[in-house]
């Protein structure tokens, strides 16, 4: 397998019940690269992005077919253990979601649950990946407090910076910016382009110019199928799909 | 079109009146038990009454010492918080974190439905089973104990504190869960670190629900404890809490006299007691309820 690609599905297909939320779906994920995934809402691409840090199996009552690799292993297989894959590919959700604990101990929990037990370092880190996310001279001085009294976008990049502090080797973002304004948009959007030294990345977003801004490849979804995907130049200047164009020109979705 | 506006007004008035009627009885029942309690602190003495160590009503002269009931339901009520929070809580995260849903469909059902036996149904199992096999076990006079008692009890509270401890743990978002498990936590660290401290104080306050639910009972203490108005030394001591001493005794206190307004003031004290509980169970939700963005 090419060297160059991270992550890999290869013909999956998956169902909440009886319903399939995605089809036959194939696609490389390439290293040290932004992968945009666009599409209507409810096509299945949060449920496509989850499938990499196994995180729909903590829905009940679904199923996969197909395969799953990250640096060609497959992810699946019985003998793997899920949280290990997560200490790996790390999750952005759509809504923030800090836990009801301090600033600091946001951070800090994802090092403690790793088994990290030095004081130092863990403060370190906290402090480095506040930085690096943008938000330390916002609450360097409220470590402390709780991380529910910050405000939307703060907390996306307190959320943001929880999941660096892990140091994982993919990030997804599904949709970070849903609920932010401008400014806190353009920050992460910054911060997205600066990690990707450092990771491979994934971004679901509704935001074409977003898409376009910070990806290097852009996969279109409708209705659980992958349509194309290809180099986001080409994506969005001459899609070979009619309905990927329909879609990007704003002509429907 | 007038008529109309009548009837509004007329049921919008029944309903008032129905919904501040329970405040109605609240207040009657408060004026009542001041009114016939506190004749015998007069008489005795508030402290003497509190912590007298004397429990002898009819001796002639009479002592009102309450001390002896008074530990007698501190020693159950404790005794069924060992029992009832370790099942109550256990099971509630069982159903909530571990159970399939098949699994839960069928348990959940089962353990609501232990709260609808009649408590005359558990004392008479606390009778006829716990006490022989205590009596047996631990070579006692009598299997009638404070153990007998808080084992009953804590099974009778177990219902209480499930239900309200998985309804705590429900409330903790989905989110939170998921993002715990995104940054390599597995499912004990997720419960332990995240789960149960965001449900926290919802589990705090069904524990004290069920307290108040163990401190009030009064049938089945009255069946099982003993009923022996001393001061218990050990959980395998007969005991009289204060519901059942008001209970057994109210039949023949004569009424007015220093007995009857006895009877009452313990019926005061046992009303502050779960008022108190029951406040402050309910700050405590209100604020857990804040805590984790529900509305207030
Ligand atoms: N937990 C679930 N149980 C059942 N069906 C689900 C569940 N989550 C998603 N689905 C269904 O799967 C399909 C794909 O949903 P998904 O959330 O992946 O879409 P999406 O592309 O991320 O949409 P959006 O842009 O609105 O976030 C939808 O039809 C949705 O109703
Ligand atoms: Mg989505």
């Amino acid at each position: 397998m090419d060297s160059n690609i991270k992550m890999r599905a290869d013909k999956v297909n998956f169902f909440y019940g009886s319903t399939q939320a995605l089809k036959s779906v194939n696609i490389n994920i390439f290293k040290n690269q932004v992968t945009a995934l666009i599409g209507p809402s409810g096509c299945g691409k949060s449920t496509f992005i989850r499938l990499f840090n196994r995180m729909n199996e903590l829905v009940v009552n679904t199923r996969l077919t197909g395969k799953i690799y990250i640096d060609s292993q497959d992810i699946n297989l019985l003998c793997i253990d899920a949280v290990d894959i997560r200490r790996r590919v790390g999750m952005v959700f759509q809504k923030p979601n800090p836990f009801p604990k301090s600033i600091f101990d946001n951070i800090a929990y994802g090092l403690r649950v790793n088994g990290i037990k030095d004081k130092n370092f863990i403060e370190e880190r906290v402090i480095q990946t506040l930085k690096k996310a943008a938000l330390w001279d916002e609450v360097k001085c409220r470590l402390k407090e709780s991380a529910l009294g910050l405000s939307g976008g703060q907390q996306q990049r307190l959320c943001i910076a929880r999941c660096l502090a892990v140091e994982t080797e993919v990030i997804l973002f599904d949709e970070p910016c849903a609920s932010l304004d401008p400014i806190s948009t353009g920050k992460i959007e910054e911060l997205i382009l600066e990690l990707k030294k450092d990771y491979t990345i994934v971004i679901v977003t509704h935001n074409m110019q977003q898409a376009a801004r910070v990806s290097d490849f852009t996969g279109f979804f409708l209705l659980g199928e992958l349509i194309e995907f290809g180099k986001t130049s080409d994506i969005f200047t001459a899609p070979k799909d009619k309905r990927t164009e329909a879609y990007i020109t704003g002509r429907f979705g | 079109m007038n008529y109309k506006r009548i009837k509004e007004k007329i049921y919008k008035w029944i309903f008032t009146v129905l919904a501040f009627s329970s405040l109605f009885f609240l207040v009657g029942i408060m004026i009542v038990l001041f009114k016939e309690g506190t004749p015998i602190f007069k008489d005795v003495g508030f402290f003497k009454f509190l912590f007298g160590s004397k429990w002898y009503p009819t001796y002639e002269p009479p002592d009102f010492g309450i001390l002896p009931l008074i530990l007698g339901s501190i020693w159950v009520t404790a005794g069924a918080i060992i029992v009832c929070v370790p099942l109550g809580v256990g099971s509630a995260l069982y159903l909530n974190e571990l159970a399939g849903f098949r699994q839960r469909q069928f348990l959940k059902p089962i353990i609501e439905l232990l709260a609808s036996i009649p408590s005359v149904v558990y004392g008479f199992f606390g009778m006829v089973i716990v006490t022989p096999f205590l009596q047996k076990t631990f070579n006692l006079p009598t299997g009638l104990t404070a153990l007998n008692a808080s084992l009953i009890l804590g099974l009778m509270a177990t219902p209480t504190v499930c239900s309200i401890a998985e309804d705590a743990l429900s409330y903790v978002p989905r989110s939170f869960r998921e993002a715990s498990f995104a940054v390599g936590a597995n499912r004990w660290q997720t419960l332990t670190r995240v789960v149960i401290p965001a449900a926290g104080s919802g589990i705090s306050t069904a524990i004290i629900l069920g307290m108040s639910r163990a401190i009030g009972e009064t049938m089945t203490v009255l069946m099982v404890a003993g009923g022996a108005g001393v001061i218990p030394k050990t959980f395998l001591d007969p005991v009289r809490p204060m519901t059942s001493a008001i209970a057994a005794e109210m039949g023949e206190a004569p009424m007015g006299g220093d007995h009857y307004h006895a009877l009452f003031a313990i019926a005061l004290i046992l009303f502050l007691i779960t008022f108190v509980f029951n406040i402050i169970a309910e700050i405590i939700s209100r604020r857990f309820r804040i805590k984790l963005g529900l509305s207030g």
